[in-house]
């Protein structure tokens, strides 16, 4: 049911899962999924960069695809299957790209690694890439400052192989 | 971002009911939130179409195919009818905005998509298509990425699309439903060209939804090229873009399409020189006195005159892939 927040404005329901939990939330219709994560639900693993869609910072998965949550608007994720960085991991084990990217030293600074990392989930899943060159188109949106391409495009190559074979663990298992 | 109300109507006609002049539908958003962080669109009412199927791609009685306006650009590129029935439609969408970007836009969206004029989006300049009667920055301004077909006084923006220009290469045909029923927009009509009301980009009333895309049956899955030329690899809007497809009897051009992006406020076609191909046989001679024909009227402005040689260049490289069907690895008849 829609509600009046304490500013006097009306917020509206949404019921979704988040990392593999049910979540009952009540947003105003101009609060993006970004800010929905990191303002309300303190999960910060997800990035602001750019805010506007051209640096995949905020990249995470919606019912499996990858999407920038800075474009999205939480109120227009109802229903939705949502995955961010925190859900990633199988409590202690890690997700496949996630060991890749430490094996790779795939990061310098890393503020922009959560979303390449579920950018590269997303694309595996699309199942579009097979080879480094299709790996570096299909991650062009995800920019790296640091400049930590290389070894990004080598831990995506890496991992790919071990997502096809089904040694990524399951979603919102609790450790 | 401006407050706003929201709605998810359930029906296209109460959708379209629902909407008024201070309103805007909402399909992938990947646009138009991006307006709205930046003060440039500031709807009253956001009218959300994902409840409204609208999602399906589905062969017509004529042999083409119909294509729901919520279908994601992604879905669309990737769709097994599309690869291979209309390879060029796929490769201009994959061609443009990122993975992320491709699963979240609309196939409708996509057509309304507005222009990367910097000037449009910068709400501290003005600009007559964001406020009509302020002027044109650009015309003297920072004019690289602007019009250089069919501008006007008044704008010089350009439409930023790459899968509109397939669209209007395949002479697709747009959907629509308002309160007082539905019609059909052909491409070449649905976006206009700025004159002095820029700040209308199409021909669609506020009321009007877009509900589908409609691609007549396929005759250039052999001979077909999508070439855009950006200023990097990836994930950059074209300085130039050109989907060119052609059909043959034998040696012969049956039939030639040419459509450009990033030259002009709408995907630029130029009949006269489509006619131009057909029944020849294709030569780079040929394919040069096309691409000079078609940018004959050219006016580029300050910072923009290099691409009418990128343009020209890049309609005989896009031809000629066309014409050797490079793009399948099939060769010419």
């Amino acid at each position: 049911m829609s509600a009046i927040s304490s500013n006097g404005a009306q917020t509206h329901p949404i019921c979704l899962t988040l990392n593999g939990q049910p979540r009952t939330l009540q947003v105003h219709p101009w609060v993006t999924l970004l800010d929905l994560l990191r303002e309300q639900l303190d999960l910060v693993g997800t990035k602001k960069g750019c805010d506007h869609g051209q640096c995949g910072a905020c990249t995470v998965l919606r019912d499996g695809k990858r999407v920038n949550a800075c474009l999205t608007l939480a109120i227009m994720c109802d229903g939705a299957d949502l995955v961010t960085i925190e859900g990633l991991a199988s409590g202690d084990v890690l997700h496949p790209m996630q060991r890749a990217f430490i094996t790779h030293d795939a990061f310098q600074c890393g503020y922009c690694t959560p979303g390449q990392i579920c950018s590269a989930v997303g694309l595996a899943h699309e199942g579009r890439a097979d080879n480094r060159e299709a790996i570096r188109e299909q991650m062009s949106g995800n920019l790296c400052r640091c400049g930590a391409y290389a070894n990004i495009v080598a831990a995506v190559e890496e991992a790919l192989p071990l997502m096809r074979d089904g040694i990524e663990p399951q979603r919102g298992q609790e450790p | 971002m401006t407050p706003f109300s929201y709605h998810k109507p359930n029906s296209v006609s109460e959708a379209v009911n629902l909407a008024d002049a201070c309103s805007h539908f909402i399909a992938g958003g990947t646009n138009l939130v991006d307006l709205m962080k930046e003060n440039v669109v500031r709807p009253k009412r956001l009218i959300d179409i994902s409840g409204l199927g609208l999602n399906g791609i589905h062969p017509t009685p004529g042999g083409g195919v119909l294509i729901g306006a919520r279908v994601s650009n992604a879905d669309l590129a990737w769709h097994p009818m599309i690869e291979q029935q209309y390879p060029l439609l796929s490769d201009a969408i994959l061609a443009g905005a990122s993975p992320q970007l491709r699963n979240m836009a609309s196939t409708g969206g996509n057509l309304l998509q507005r222009t990367r004029c910097y000037y449009f989006y910068d709400t501290g300049t003005a600009c007559n298509k964001r406020e009509p009667g302020s002027g044109c920055p650009a015309r003297t301004g920072m004019n690289r990425i602007h019009a250089i077909l069919g501008a006007s006084d008044a704008c010089v923006a350009t439409h930023p699309s790459d899968m509109c220009v397939a669209l209007a290469a395949l002479e697709a045909v747009v959907h629509v439903q308002g309160p007082s029923g539905e019609r059909q927009i052909p491409f070449a009509d649905f976006h206009r060209l700025p004159q002095d009301t820029p700040e209308r980009d199409n021909q669609l009333a506020f009321d009007e939804l877009v509900t589908g895309i409609e691609l007549p049956p396929p005759m250039f899955e052999h001979h077909y090229r999508y070439l855009k030329i950006r200023d990097r690899a990836s994930y950059a809007f074209a300085l130039v873009s050109v989907a060119a497809a052609l059909s043959f009897d034998g040696e012969v051009i049956r039939q030639g399409r040419l459509a450009l992006g990033g030259v002009a406020h709408k995907p630029w076609r130029d009949l006269a020189v489509e006619r131009m191909l057909v029944g020849q046989v294709p030569s780079e001679a040929l394919f040069t006195r096309a691409a000079q024909t078609l940018l004959q009227g050219a006016q580029p402005l300050r910072h923009n005159g290099f691409k009418v040689t990128l343009a020209q260049r890049a309609i005989v490289r896009a031809l000629d892939d066309a014409a050797c069907g490079a793009a399948d690895g099939g060769a010419r008849p």
